[in-house]
């Protein structure tokens, strides 16, 4: 069964072996363990009322969403993991959870460059989290306008968290921003204009080019090319791959199309309403899937 | 009848002594709460605090907040200046002036260096300022992140976690476009390495005479109820970047036409080419008489 037999399934216990990740990882950078987001009332039988086997996030009886819930995984530098499921199974609310967007109902989440990870960040006050986002963790949304500032040139959204880490020489901003956006392929030509006047993949590529300003470890990216026409994302993959790679980042992507998972990701978890339903190597996930929604996910996807 | 008499009566018995209106406008309590704002201002250089702006018998917007300020720390031993842009003589100085004068009988003056209270809009007296002066600053907008940020309570956290990167990225948009930084009157400065402030609205010229400055700077704002100090010998930086110096406003070859200054605030004052003229109208008087 070689690394099949690593793997688990939600309900059974494959090898015996049930853990945050299928495979141990050494030196993890991101660590979530347990992470959860209700809204609503809950009880103590709303989670048992829901999730994949109920058939719904939403608890019949207290009217709840339980938006994700029990979601384990670690991330290593130079690793990335995937979050695969359809629109509302959860996989969002996970990564805004860690990023510090949307306060978490439970669990906790540990990132190597905090304190060590001896502390669970999902405990740390608003102020610390926002400072983590300048340079341990950066999120790509699938909506530029989220991750820039429109009215702003490309070169002004790498200032912002350029001069939020205490740079404060002009001539150094204007040479990183030119190296960023050197990297991400958008024409320094057009760094001096505004991001409103920019393409949906030019937007992507600044807003990705932002996010790496001042080097993290992690870098989490939403669904980074729904939106963008096939050509166009193509070239957005090719470039997130590259960075991938190049900076040894410990990266997790959202998304619901199994070919952007498939190509950046190592690992990844299928989350179906609220819940990781199956969690594998990508490869295998694909050739081989267990679980009855990964199934249908993966065949639609190959259909 | 009897009701009027009686409400007067009453009115009347509410005063310290009954005999007239107070002592500088405003009344005992309400003197007291902008004092205590302002204690807390000077203890928290460059914090704005809210106070329970009164009204004025002048309009918000007029030197309100100013007056306030001015009003709420006078007292009979003191002699008082207020100006607009660099002139006594402005209709709203005069006003304010006036005002100040007629409610508390205290001495006015426009000798900088005479005044113990200096009240002013758009300047700092050219003349150096010493510990026994304050100066008071009428402030229209108090929130120097007004340009970047309208959410009162995302301004209140960007102040509360020193959180100015957009302030930084509207200097860097400023100078990429422009080539320099425009930003002339109001220019942010970092208050004691904590607070940015809006200095409005002096010019350049007169922000290096904010740091650590001999004299005790109270900013009051009306129309927005917020009070903010800069006490003495504190650090005042404006923002500029490492290697774009800041610079003040200078025109080459100007001078003053009526009293040939070149190193005091020059304004262009008859619309004229090359009528320049010092902003401050009594400085400028004092150098023409010593000739």
């Amino acid at each position: 069964m070689g690394l099949q037999r690593h793997r688990m399934v939600q309900g059974q216990e494959v090898a015996g072996m049930r853990g945050p990740s299928p495979i141990p990882t050494p030196d993890p950078v991101l660590t979530v363990n347990g992470l959860g987001k209700i809204y609503g009332r809950d009880d103590a039988g709303t989670i048992d009322r829901t999730g994949s086997d109920a058939g719904s996030a939403r608890d019949p009886i207290t009217g709840a969403i339980v938006a994700a819930w029990d979601v384990n995984f670690e991330v290593a530098a130079g690793e990335a993991i995937g979050i695969v499921g359809e629109s509302g199974s959860g996989k969002s609310t996970v990564l805004r959870c860690i990023a510090g967007d949307l306060e978490a109902t439970s669990g906790d989440v540990r990132l190597s460059t905090h304190m060590e990870g001896r502390s669970n960040v999902l405990l740390a006050d608003p102020a610390t989290r926002r400072r983590m986002r300048i340079d341990q963790l950066s999120v790509v949304y699938q909506d530029p306008s989220e991750g820039l500032a429109l009215s702003v040139t490309a070169g002004g959204n790498i200032a912002d968290p350029l001069t939020a880490a205490g740079v404060r020489s002009f001539a150094k901003i204007r040479e990183r921003a030119s190296e960023l956006l050197s990297r991400t392929e958008v024409p320094l030509n057009r760094m001096d204009d505004i991001v409103r006047n920019f393409s949906g993949g030019m937007r992507q590529r600044v807003q990705i080019a932002r996010a790496l300003a001042n080097k993290p470890r992690i870098l989490l990216l939403d669904e980074p090319t729904t939106g963008l026409d096939a050509s166009v994302a193509a070239g957005v993959l090719d470039l997130i791959r590259g960075l991938l790679e190049e900076l040894d980042l410990a990266a997790v992507v959202v998304s619901h199309d199994f070919s952007v998972i498939e190509m950046l990701t190592n690992r990844c978890i299928v989350m179906h309403h609220g819940r990781v339903v199956e969690s594998a190597l990508t490869d295998q996930l694909l050739e081989d899937p267990h679980h009855p929604y990964s199934q249908r996910l993966v065949s639609a996807a190959r259909a | 009848m009897t009701v009027t008499d009686n409400t007067t009566n009453r009115l009347d018995s509410l005063g310290a002594s009954g005999d007239g209106p107070s002592f500088a406008i405003l009344d005992e309590e309400s003197k007291r709460e902008i004092r205590r704002a302002l204690l807390q201002a000077v203890a928290v250089p460059g914090y704005q605090v809210p106070f329970g702006s009164r009204e004025m018998p002048v309009a918000r917007g007029w030197g309100s907040g100013g007056l306030q300020v001015t009003l709420a720390i006078v007292g009979p031993d003191d002699t008082v200046k207020i100006i607009d842009q660099g002139d006594d003589e402005g209709v709203n100085a005069v006003n304010l002036r006036r005002l100040v004068v007629s409610s508390t009988g205290i001495p006015e003056t426009t000798e900088a260096r005479e005044a113990s209270i200096i009240q002013s809009r758009h300047r700092i007296p050219e003349d150096e300022l010493t510990a026994t002066q304050t100066l008071v600053l009428q402030v229209p907008v108090p929130e120097p992140l007004r340009g970047i940020e309208r959410d009162v309570r995302e301004l209140a956290r960007m102040h509360a976690e020193a959180d100015y990167s957009r302030m930084w990225v509207s200097l860097y948009e400023d100078k990429v476009r422009n080539g320099v930084i425009t930003q002339s009157t109001g220019y942010p400065c970092l208050v004691n390495g904590r607070y940015v402030v809006a200095t409005t609205p002096i010019p350049r010229w007169d922000i290096p005479r904010l740091h650590m400055s001999q004299f005790l700077t109270l900013f009051g704002a009306g129309r927005e109820k917020r009070v903010y100090a800069i006490p003495p010998h504190t650090i005042v930086e404006p923002l500029t970047f490492d290697d774009v110096p800041f610079e003040v406003e200078r025109i080459e070859g100007a001078a003053c036409r009526l009293c040939g200054s070149t190193d005091s605030f020059l304004v262009d004052s008859s619309g004229e080419v090359d009528s320049w003229a010092c902003s401050d109208t009594a400085w400028c008087r004092a150098r023409r008489s010593q000739g």
